[in-house]
C-alpha cells in the first residue's frame, strides 16, 4: 500500500473515533447525531430487516435509467453534433453555461407535467447527466489523431468499421470519464429530486426520517448513500484511469 | 489574424442568438402540446416575471435568496482557496487529501441536508452552510490542481532568487495559477447556487426556492415558470460572462507563454 493511502485511512478511521468520541461525551448530543457505532449497527439491521429494499431498488433503477438514457442519448448527440462545425458552434455556448442552471428549479415543472411518478425524478437525472456525456465524447472525439482517421480512409474501412476499430477505442476513455459523470450526476439528480417532493426512493425516506426525528433510519440511510456513491465513483475512477494508460501505453 | 477573428466572432454571436431562439420555440411547442394547466408559454411567464418584478414581497425573496447565497459563495471561495493553496504547494497532503476530495464531489449532498438542519437550525445559517458545502469542493479542487500544475521551474527561480514567501505567492504563484482558479470560482459559483436554492426549498420561509416550493404545493403555474425564468437568466448571464473572463485569461496566460 502507498503511504498516502495509509495515511488516508488513518485520517479517516480517526476522524471517524473523533465522533465516536464527541458523540459518547455529549458534546454532540444524541437528538443531532447519533455515535457511528451505532449508525453502523442501525445500518446493518436496516438492511436485515428489508424494509428499505424497496426504495432501493427503486432509487437504483431510477438512477440506472437515467444514467443508461444519458449515455446513449449523449453519445448520440455528440457523434451527431461532432460532424457537424455550425451545429456544434451553435450549441456550445449552451453547454458552456449548462451546468450553470439550478436544473432542480425545473422539478416542480416536471412534477406539473408527468405527475408525481418516477417520471420527473429520472428527468432530472437525465438532464444532469446528459450534458457531461456529451461533453466527454465531443472532447474524446477531438483527440482521434488525424493520421489515425487518413490510415483508416486508406485501407478503406467501411463507416462501421471505422467506428469500431479507431474511433472507439481510441475515444474510450473520455467516454468513461462521460459515464462517470453521469453515474454521479444521476445519483445527484434522482436522489435530490427525490428529497424535494416525491413518495419513494431513498431520497424520500431520508427526509421523511428526518421530518420523524427517526435518527435510527436517517443517519443509516445518509451513510448508505454515502458509502454507494463512493464505491461506484472509485470502481469506475480505476477503470477510467486503466483505460487511460492502455491508451497512452499503445 | 484579426481578419479571421472577425467574422468568426460574429458567427459565434450569431449561433449563440439562433441557440435562444430555438429554446424559446421548443418551449412554446411544449406548451403547446402540454397545455393551460402544465405550463405557462415564453410572452406570458415573461410579463409575469415583469409583473413580479414590480411587488416588493417578491424583492423581499429575491434578496433573501441573494443576501443567502453571497455569504455562502464568499465562504466557499475563501475556505476553498485556503485549502487549495495549502494541498497545492505540499505534495504529501495532495497525494492523502486530493482521492478524498474527488469523490466528496461525486457524492449526492442532498442526502446531508438534515445533519445541515439538526447542526445549524432553519434559516439563514442553514442556507448559507449549504450553498457552500456545494461550492468549496470544487473550489479546492481546481485551486489544487491550478497549483500543483505549476511550471516548476518557476518555483525553482523563486527559490534561487531567495524571494520571501508573500512576493512567491504574489508574483508568481497567483498569475500563473489565476486561469485555472478562475475557472473554479465559475464552477463553484453555479454550485453554490445550486446549493443554496436547495437549501430555500427544504428548509426555509423566504427565499425563492420557498417560493417555489410554495407554488408546487398551490399548483400555481405561472409562479413556478417565472421563478425558473429568473434563476435561469440569472445563472445564465453570469455564466456567460464568467466565461468570457475565464477565457481571457487563458488566452493570456498562454500568450505570455510563447512570448
Amino acid at each position: 500500500m502507498q503511504p498516502a493511502t495509509a495515511v488516508r485511512l488513518v485520517l479517516v478511521a480517526l476522524g471517524v473515533l473523533l465522533l465516536e468520541v464527541l458523540c459518547r461525551t455529549g458534546v454532540i448530543d444524541h437528538l443531532t447525531m447519533p455515535p457511528p457505532s451505532e449508525i453502523a449497527r442501525d445500518l446493518v439491521a436496516l438492511l436485515a430487516s428489508g424494509q428499505m429494499n424497496g426504495a432501493m431498488l427503486k432509487t437504483l433503477l431510477d438512477v440506472a435509467i437515467a444514467c443508461g438514457t444519458a449515455t446513449i442519448a449523449g453519445v448520440g448527440v455528440a457523434v451527431v453534433i461532432h460532424a457537424r462545425r455550425a451545429l456544434r458552434q451553435g450549441l456550445e455556448p449552451l453547454f458552456a453555461t449548462y451546468y450553470a442552471i439550478p436544473v432542480y428549479a425545473f422539478y416542480p415543472l416536471f412534477i406539473v407535467l408527468f405527475g408525481l411518478g418516477d417520471t420527473p425524478q429520472i428527468l432530472i437525472g437525465f438532464m444532469l447527466a446528459v450534458v457531461a456525456v456529451i461533453m466527454s465524447t465531443l472532447n474524446g472525439l477531438d483527440r482521434v489523431s488525424r493520421v489515425l482517421r487518413k490510415t483508416a480512409l486508406v485501407y478503406r474501412l467501411g463507416k462501421l468499421q471505422t467506428a469500431l476499430h479507431i474511433t472507439l477505442p481510441c475515444a474510450a476513455p473520455y467516454l468513461m470519464t462521460g459515464v462517470k459523470l453521469a453515474v454521479a450526476y444521476a445519483f445527484i439528480g434522482v436522489i435530490g429530486a427525490e428529497f424535494i417532493m416525491s413518495n419513494t426512493g431513498i431520497g424520500y425516506e431520508i427526509s421523511f426520517a428526518y421530518n420523524d426525528f427517526d435518527n435510527a433510519i436517517m443517519y443509516p440511510l445518509i451513510v448508505l448513500i454515502l458509502v454507494l456513491s463512493i464505491v461506484v465513483n472509485a470502481i469506475l475512477s480505476r477503470w477510467e484511469a486503466a483505460l487511460l494508460q492502455r491508451r497512452t501505453h499503445r | 489574424m484579426i481578419r479571421r477573428a472577425g467574422p468568426r466572432a460574429w458567427l459565434r454571436n450569431w449561433n449563440g442568438s439562433i441557440t435562444i431562439v430555438g429554446l424559446l420555440l421548443l418551449w412554446q411547442l411544449v406548451f403547446e402540446i402540454a397545455g393551460e394547466n402544465a405550463m405557462a408559454p415564453p410572452l406570458a411567464t415573461t410579463l409575469y416575471l415583469l409583473q413580479l418584478l414590480g411587488t416588493a414581497v417578491f424583492w423581499s425573496n429575491v434578496a433573501a435568496t441573494g443576501a443567502a447565497f453571497l455569504l455562502a459563495l464568499l465562504i466557499a471561495l475563501a475556505l476553498g482557496l485556503g485549502i487549495g493553496f495549502a494541498l497545492g504547494l505540499h505534495r504529501f497532503s495532495h497525494a492523502v487529501v486530493e482521492p478524498v476530495l474527488v469523490s466528496l464531489y461525486a457524492v449526492p449532498k442532498v442526502t446531508l441536508y438534515p445533519i445541515v438542519l439538526l447542526a445549524f437550525g432553519i434559516g439563514l445559517p442553514a442556507k448559507v452552510a449549504f450553498g457552500a458545502i456545494h461550492g468549496v469542493i470544487p473550489m479546492a479542487i481546481f485551486t489544487m490542481t491550478a497549483i500543483r500544475g505549476l511550471n516548476p521551474v518557476l518555483l525553482k527561480t523563486a527559490r534561487v532568487l531567495r524571494l520571501p514567501h508573500a512576493t512567491v505567492a504574489r508574483s508568481i504563484i497567483l498569475p500563473s495559477a489565476l486561469p485555472e482558479i478562475f475557472t473554479g470560482i465559475r464552477v463553484s459559483f453555479s454550485l453554490t447556487l445550486i446549493g443554496t436554492l436547495l437549501g430555500e426549498m427544504f428548509g426555509a420561509q423566504r427565499g425563492l426556492g420557498y417560493l417555489l416550493m410554495q407554488a408546487i404545493g398551490l399548483q400555481n403555474v405561472r409562479m413556478i415558470m417565472a421563478v425558473t425564468l429568473l434563476l435561469v437568466l440569472f445563472a445564465a448571464s453570469v455564466s456567460v460572462a464568467l466565461l468570457a473572463i475565464d477565457r481571457r485569461l487563458h488566452r493570456a496566460v498562454r500568450d505570455s507563454m510563447i512570448a
